[in-house]
């Protein structure tokens, strides 16, 4: 037992004293690149520790980092989707804004072109009941609004208002089904009566049935109803029904998209020259 | 005790080495006397005296004899007498020829790592010194061999010589 333990510590003297003259060698002895062969395995050895140690804690940092930045990514993607989400009602209000102005901007220019007195209104409401087609504007009785008179738009006329309260007034639309307005052909000068139908369309009545239309003829306000200015465009010939050489049904597409009114003018004053309603303005 | 008398047989094999160092400049047998000592000393402390014997010789070699690197021959030294000493211990090596074989091939040990150890790290070449070396060897082992006849007899030549020296008792 003695003897193992002797020859153990032999070796281990052995392998000490070895080593010992290993690094005593490499100390003294240079390698190719000038450097001593113990310096540079030395520093080859420590730069692997660096190496692990760095690699180590990169990975670390790394993850930890990557580990923050992730949930701060996330509280950022939430925040810019909230920011996004806002920007874009902001760009919808703007261009809400744009058409608005677009719309005001043709309205202008129609009150400039026009001699009559008018009060430009906006479209705060309308009707939901199905085949009444009414609007209610933000002017009323105080700005000067009464029953029968006419509403206009850019594209042409709207309606007429048939209630006036003090601070808004009800429009009855061109194509409600109690609504209607002297008009001609423009073409033809071929007069009759445009009514609603209740929906988004309109018929032309009381026409000879010899007269001359076409579709695509332009229709307008004949202005002998009392109520709308004459020469105002109501709308487009869209079919004509005949039997032989009769005319039967004149259908006219209106010349204002109803569905999307926003702002009207009220003509204030009456039309000029016009004559009592006779049949016309419901 | 032991360790001084290690020390003593390096330095008297070192003072003796230097002394006859001219010997090997002018081609003559080269005899390395102390890889003798530390080969004597493995073989007769074992291998725990012969590495400190080894690395003791061979240090003071590198340092005072040979102008190298320091450690070379110290390394070689240690690692001759290291094994030495475990050669000795594993066989029963008393008469001149196993000593001899112990001593030749001590010596071819030792100059293999030396040269060996030059060669790699390209600070000296060699040639082909198989010659050289086993001249060496050759001459180490009949050093040593001899060292150890003279160590074993000179006890009993001694008392002989006090014997006849006293005359024949009666």
């Amino acid at each position: 037992m003695a003897q193992i333990e002797y020859k153990r510590r032999s070796g281990y003297l052995f392998l000490a004293v070895m080593v010992g003259h290993i690094l005593l060698i490499s100390a003294q002895v240079n390698a190719r690149s000038g450097v001593p062969v113990l310096e540079q395995y030395a520093f080859g050895a420590l730069s692997e520790i660096q190496r692990a140690v760095s690699s180590t804690v990169s990975g670390i940092n790394r993850a930890w980092t990557g580990y923050v930045v992730l949930r701060g990514a996330r509280e950022e993607n939430d925040d810019l989707k909230r920011r996004l989400a806002a920007a874009e009602i902001q760009v919808q209000e703007q261009r809400a804004e744009a058409e608005r102005a677009k719309g005001l901007a043709q309205l202008l220019e129609l009150r400039k072109s026009v001699a009559l007195t008018t009060a430009a209104a906006q479209i705060i409401g309308g009707a939901v009941i199905p085949g009444f087609r009414t609007v209610t504007i933000d002017k009323g009785a105080h700005d000067g609004l009464k029953a029968d008179l006419a509403v206009l738009a850019p594209a042409g006329i709207v309606g007429r208002i048939v209630t006036a309260s003090p601070r808004s007034a009800k429009v009855q639309l061109l194509v409600d089904r109690n609504a209607a307005a002297g008009a001609l052909v423009e073409r033809t000068r071929v007069q009759g009566v445009v009514i609603g139908d209740g929906e988004n369309g309109l018929q032309m009545e009381y026409v000879s049935e010899v007269a001359d239309i076409v579709v695509g003829d332009t229709v307008v306000s004949a202005g002998i109803d009392g109520i709308y200015p004459k020469g105002f465009v109501i709308g487009r010939v869209e079919s004509v029904e005949k039997s032989g050489t009769s005319v039967r049904r004149i259908v006219v597409h209106p010349a204002v998209d109803f569905s999307a009114l926003e702002d009207v003018l009220v003509v204030l004053t009456p039309a000029p020259g016009s004559e009592p309603p006779g049949g016309a303005g419901g | 005790m032991k360790a001084a008398g290690v020390i003593l047989a390096i330095a008297v094999a070192l003072a003796l080495q230097t002394t006859l160092a001219w010997y090997a400049t002018r081609g003559a047998v080269t005899v390395d006397l102390v890889l003798v000592a530390v080969v004597y000393v493995a073989l007769t402390s074992g291998p725990t005296a012969g590495l400190l014997a080894g690395t003791l010789g061979g240090l003071a070699q590198d340092t005072l004899i040979s102008g190298g690197i320091t450690g070379i021959g110290g390394l070689a030294q240690t690692l001759v007498g290291f094994l030495t000493g475990v050669v000795g211990t594993q066989f029963i090596v008393v008469q001149a020829i196993p000593r001899f074989v112990v001593f030749f091939l001590a010596t071819v040990v030792q100059q293999a790592v030396f040269m060996g150890l030059y060669e790699l790290l390209d600070l000296r070449h060699f040639g082909t010194p198989y010659a050289a070396v086993a001249e060496q060897a050759l001459g180490n082992a009949v050093v040593g061999v001899v060292a150890f006849q003279l160590v074993e007899l000179l006890p009993g030549a001694m008392e002989r010589r006090r014997a006849m020296r006293r005359g024949p008792r009666r």
